[in-house]
Order: structure tokens, then sequence, then C-alpha cells
């Protein structure tokens, strides 16, 4: 039975995402613009995980002694790869794709083609994704030249970071698909993605807090799992409580891709 | 001949405003037929529509035999859609845009890059190759549009306001590709509010107010049905407009446009030699109608019978 007939038998119009392989035009066309600007996205970007370690972890770290049997600079340094994580997907699909979506109208060119909005849309998340990966390695390649973990977690670290990225690109882009102007994403970021990446423990064990305050963190803040994985892995201290961890974020990832597919049709196909 | 559009009680709402008001209307192989109209009467959605970017409320709609709503994909792949709001991507050149569009349509690279070099060449643009697309002037970037709206060699060319904007100069150079892309056998859909534009490219024109099609036929077949022969222009004495409204009004139709009173009749002279004879004038002429008349007549504005 085709879309056509079912919609027919509902009396109103199913939303039913189609997505093929065509998504990965719109990742390639991302990826063309960001290589042409290599070294602005790729060398810049090291230098503010350098500043952090120099400020907390040789600064501020002089007057910790130890968080968990390790120096601060390696407690922090997981939390700094998990931070690069959030941002990377979060402001690639928030505002930068709200730009090429309502300034740039490159939505509105890719869909007179073949491509239709859900593989658009689906794939500036995959986009945002691999940028998480890509700041995460920038990140990771700082903190293993300061000797705060071994290289070989990379390995780790890269799926890691698709699947956290996967999971803010989907965020970024439910609030690309909500925000009437540019400016409605100081919402999000000023009132989750902040207090997320000072409340998930990339600075302080989570422990600490009071034991409300450390639910309600695990409870509304992906990146407070995040982190903790991350920690674990770059820390060698994997245990399979973890994986209570992973599948939470894969879970909410699995429920807000499709979301954020559906809200972006709501506001584009009129 | 089948038509390859073929639209049958077309209908979009928005909430409460109809856009789209039921019309029927088909383009057949290689016409270029041009949709007329003021702002707002819905030209631009229902070419959103045939592009399959825009869902229908009601009717049928069928491009190529197909419907738009079940298979757009197989649609899109055979249009060439030129927007009215330039949508190149700014943060890439010229080539790099064309490159880019066609991974759209899954044609190999190498086919891709014969394509870019053929049409950049079509439309002028060789040298600007490499330049940003922000370096382009307003005309260079419509060029660069049509050329990427023919990437994919499409069967059906969706032109929406292609010369908006647009110096002289370059509008001619777009009609011109556009005359040579006609000879080449494609169909064409064009959008505009430029009679001149309409006139000059258009086989068919359909006529849209307010969300209907309020006439259609050639440009010429247009002027002759709804405007007649021949137009008389005059521009009366001071205090004369009593003494000509007298001669003509239940008449003939007319319009003011300001001083100047341009009457709409079968035989412009001997009405002329009529109205000199009892109403005096400062200035009059006749001349041919054209299908400024049967616009502003059909979609009456400043018009009184």
């Amino acid at each position: 039975m085709n879309r056509g007939s079912i919609a027919a038998i509902a009396g109103r119009r199913l939303w039913v995402p189609h997505l093929s392989s065509r998504a990965w035009t719109v990742w390639r066309r991302d990826f063309d613009v960001f290589r042409r600007l290599f070294w602005v996205n790729f060398a810049v970007p090291m230098l503010e995980p350098i500043l952090y370690l120099l400020a907390l972890g040789f600064g501020l770290g002089l007057f910790v002694k130890e968080i968990h049997g390790v120096s601060y600079s390696r407690f922090i340094a997981p939390g700094l790869v998990s931070g690069a994580i959030m941002y990377g997907a979060f402001f690639e699909c928030s505002y930068a794709s709200f730009v090429r979506m309502y300034y740039q109208k490159t939505f509105d060119a890719i869909i007179a083609t073949p491509v239709n909005l859900e593989e658009v849309v689906a794939g500036e998340i995959l986009w945002g994704a691999t940028r998480s990966a890509i700041n995460a390695t920038v990140v990771f390649f700082v903190v293993s030249v300061f000797g705060l973990t071994s290289p070989f977690f990379l390995l780790g670290i890269l799926p890691l970071a698709f699947l956290g990225g996967l999971l803010f690109a989907s965020f970024g882009m439910i609030s690309t698909s909500l925000v009437p102007a540019i400016e409605h994403f100081n919402y999000p970021f000023f009132l989750f993605i902040t207090p997320m990446l000072l409340l998930s423990g990339i600075f302080f064990p989570i422990e600490i807090l009071p034991r409300a305050l450390q639910s309600a963190s695990f409870t509304l803040f992906p990146l407070a799992h995040l982190v903790k994985i991350a920690r674990a892995l770059m820390l060698s201290r994997l245990g399979l409580g973890l994986l209570w961890n992973l599948l939470w974020m894969a879970g909410v990832a699995l429920i807000a891709f499709p979301l954020a597919l559906y809200l972006m049709q709501r506001r584009l196909i009129k | 001949m089948n038509p390859l559009i073929f639209a049958q009680d077309l209908t979009k709402r928005f909430d409460s405003f109809t856009a789209v008001d039921g019309v029927d209307f088909a383009v057949y192989p290689g016409e270029v037929v041009g949709f007329l109209g003021p702002n707002g009467a819905g030209k631009t959605t229902t070419i959103r529509m045939i592009t399959c970017t825009s869902p229908l409320t009601a009717g049928t709609l069928q491009v190529f035999g197909l419907d738009v709503d079940r298979h757009p994909r197989q649609i899109k792949a055979q249009i060439g859609v030129a927007p009215q709001e330039n949508n190149l991507d700014p943060d890439f050149t010229v080539l790099e845009n064309l490159i880019t569009y066609g991974r759209y349509f899954r044609l190999p690279r190498k086919e891709i890059q014969k394509r870019a070099a053929e049409l950049l060449e079509f439309v002028q643009l060789t040298e600007k190759a490499n330049e940003s697309v922000e370096r382009l002037s307003g005309g260079m970037k419509r060029r660069l549009i049509l050329a990427r709206s023919l990437l994919n060699r499409p069967r059906l060319l969706i032109l929406d306001e292609p010369t908006t904007g647009l110096d002289p100069q370059g509008r001619r150079l777009i009609w011109e590709r556009i005359r040579a892309l006609r000879q080449s056998g494609i169909t064409v859909v064009i959008t505009t509010h430029y009679m001149e534009e309409a006139e000059q490219i258009c086989d068919r024109i359909l006529i849209m107010n307010q969300g209907q099609i309020i006439a259609e036929g050639s440009p010429e077949e247009l002027i002759r049905q709804h405007v007649g022969g021949e137009v008389v222009e005059v521009i009366p004495e001071d205090g004369a407009e009593q003494a000509i409204l007298k001669e003509i009004e239940g008449r003939c139709p007319y319009q003011r446009l300001g001083e100047k009173w341009e009457i709409f009749v079968s035989d412009g002279t001997s009405v002329l030699e009529r109205l000199k004879t009892r109403v005096r004038f400062t200035s009059y002429s006749i001349r041919r109608p054209n299908l400024e008349d049967v616009f502003l007549r059909l979609t009456g504005r400043d018009l009184h019978e």
C-alpha cells in the first residue's frame, strides 16, 4: 500500500520519513565547505583546550591535590573532550544550520533536486556528528601531547564522539526547527548548554553534588553520561555499569533524531 | 499529445487564505508557457506544487504523468528549477556550486565536470569558473542559476521570475538563452510580472489573479480577445474631462492614468476624429494594444467600463 492511500484512509497526510544514502551528498557539501576553511576550523580551535588546561589544569589544579586518584589535569581532560563533542554538534546544527536554512536558502536549493528534506536534515545531523568527532580529535590530540591520556584511547573516543554528536546534533536541529529568529538560540544555549557544561561532572566529580541534583543531572543532561563514559575510557577504568550510560545516550539519540526530522518538516514544508 | 503538466482543480490553502483556488491547466511538450499575474496571484505557489516542494491541499497535479505527491523523486530528477530567490551556495566558487549541485542528482563526477564546462560556456561564465559567487553581479548570478538548473538535462525547466532585478542587458541575455533552449525542444514554464518578458518569450500565457486563472492564450490572442484593435491615447485640456466622459462612458472601455486617457476601440482613427470635433486635446495618438492593456483590463486596476 502506498503512502497516498494510507493517508487517505487516515483522512489526513501522514508523515513518514523517506531516507536514503542521498543524505551523504548533503554531508559532503558541508564537509567541502569545512575543508575550504581547514585551518580556521581545525587549528584555531586547538587553542581552546590548551587555554583550559593552562587555566584550570595547571592553574586551579595547583590547589586541587587529586580527584579519584589522578591529577586535576588528568581528571578534566576527558571532560574537555566531552565538552568539545557537545559544542561541535550543537553549534553546527543550531547556528550554522540556521544560517544555511534561513539566510543562504541552501535547503531550498537542495530540495529542488531528488534529495528530500528528511535527507537534508539527516545529512546535516550526520555532519554535526562528524564535527563532534573532529573537534574531539583536536582536543584529544592536545591532551595526549600533554601526557594526560594514552593516544590509543582515541579508538574508543571516536565512536563515542559520533554517538554523542548524533545526539547533540539532533538537539541542535530541534532548536533550529523551533526558533523564530537566530537570536532565540540564546534560550537553548544559556538555559541548557551552559548549565549542562557546568553541572555534568567536567570540572568536579558529579558525586559531590546533592543527591537530587545528581539525579537531575543524569536525567536531564546527556553530557553527564558522556563525561562518565569518556572519563572511564581515558583513565582506563571501564566497567559494565557504563553500558547503562551508553544505552541511555543511544536511546535519547534514537528519539531525538526522528523528532528533529519531523519538526524540520513541519517548519519548512508548507 | 500527452501533457507534461496536468492540473485539475488544483488548490492550495494556507490556514484560511486560499493561494491557488481550483485551477485547471495543462502544459504540452515543447511549449514555453508563462504564468503572468500581480504579486500574490498564486504563481509561485503553483510553481512550488509543480516542483514537489509544497503539498497540494486538493485537486490533481501530474508532471510527466506522475502524481506529484507520490513520485516526487522521479519528477524532480527530470525538472530544472531556477527559483525566484537567489539560493546559490555562497560558500563555494561558481564551478564548485555546479559540482555540488550535480551530486544531488547522483551524477558521476566526470559527467558533472563535462556538463559544468558546457553550461558555463552556454551562460558565458567560463572565465568566472573559479570566482566566489559572492563576487558575481546580479546578472551573472541569475545566469549561474540558469546553468545550475540545466545540470540534470531536464525535460522541463521552471523559471520563477528569472529576470527580476536585472538591468536591460542582463534581461536580454537571459531571454536570448531561453530562446536557445526552446530551440533545443525543452519545455519551459516561466512566471513573470513583466509584460514585455511574457510577450518576448512565451508561446502561451496563463494570467492569474487572486488564485485563479482568468485568461489563457498566445499574446496575440489575448490582445485580440480582451482589448481589441487599437488604443486611443488622449490628454484633454483642463476642464474638458466632462466632455470626454460624455462621449465614451458606456460606449467603450477606457482607463485613466493621471491626466492621460486610454480608450480601447476597434477603429482608432474614426473614434479620434469624432472626439476631436467635440473635445479639445493638448495631445492625442493611436497605438497598438499590448499585453499590459490586457493585464490591466483583466486584473481590474484603474479600469472603468
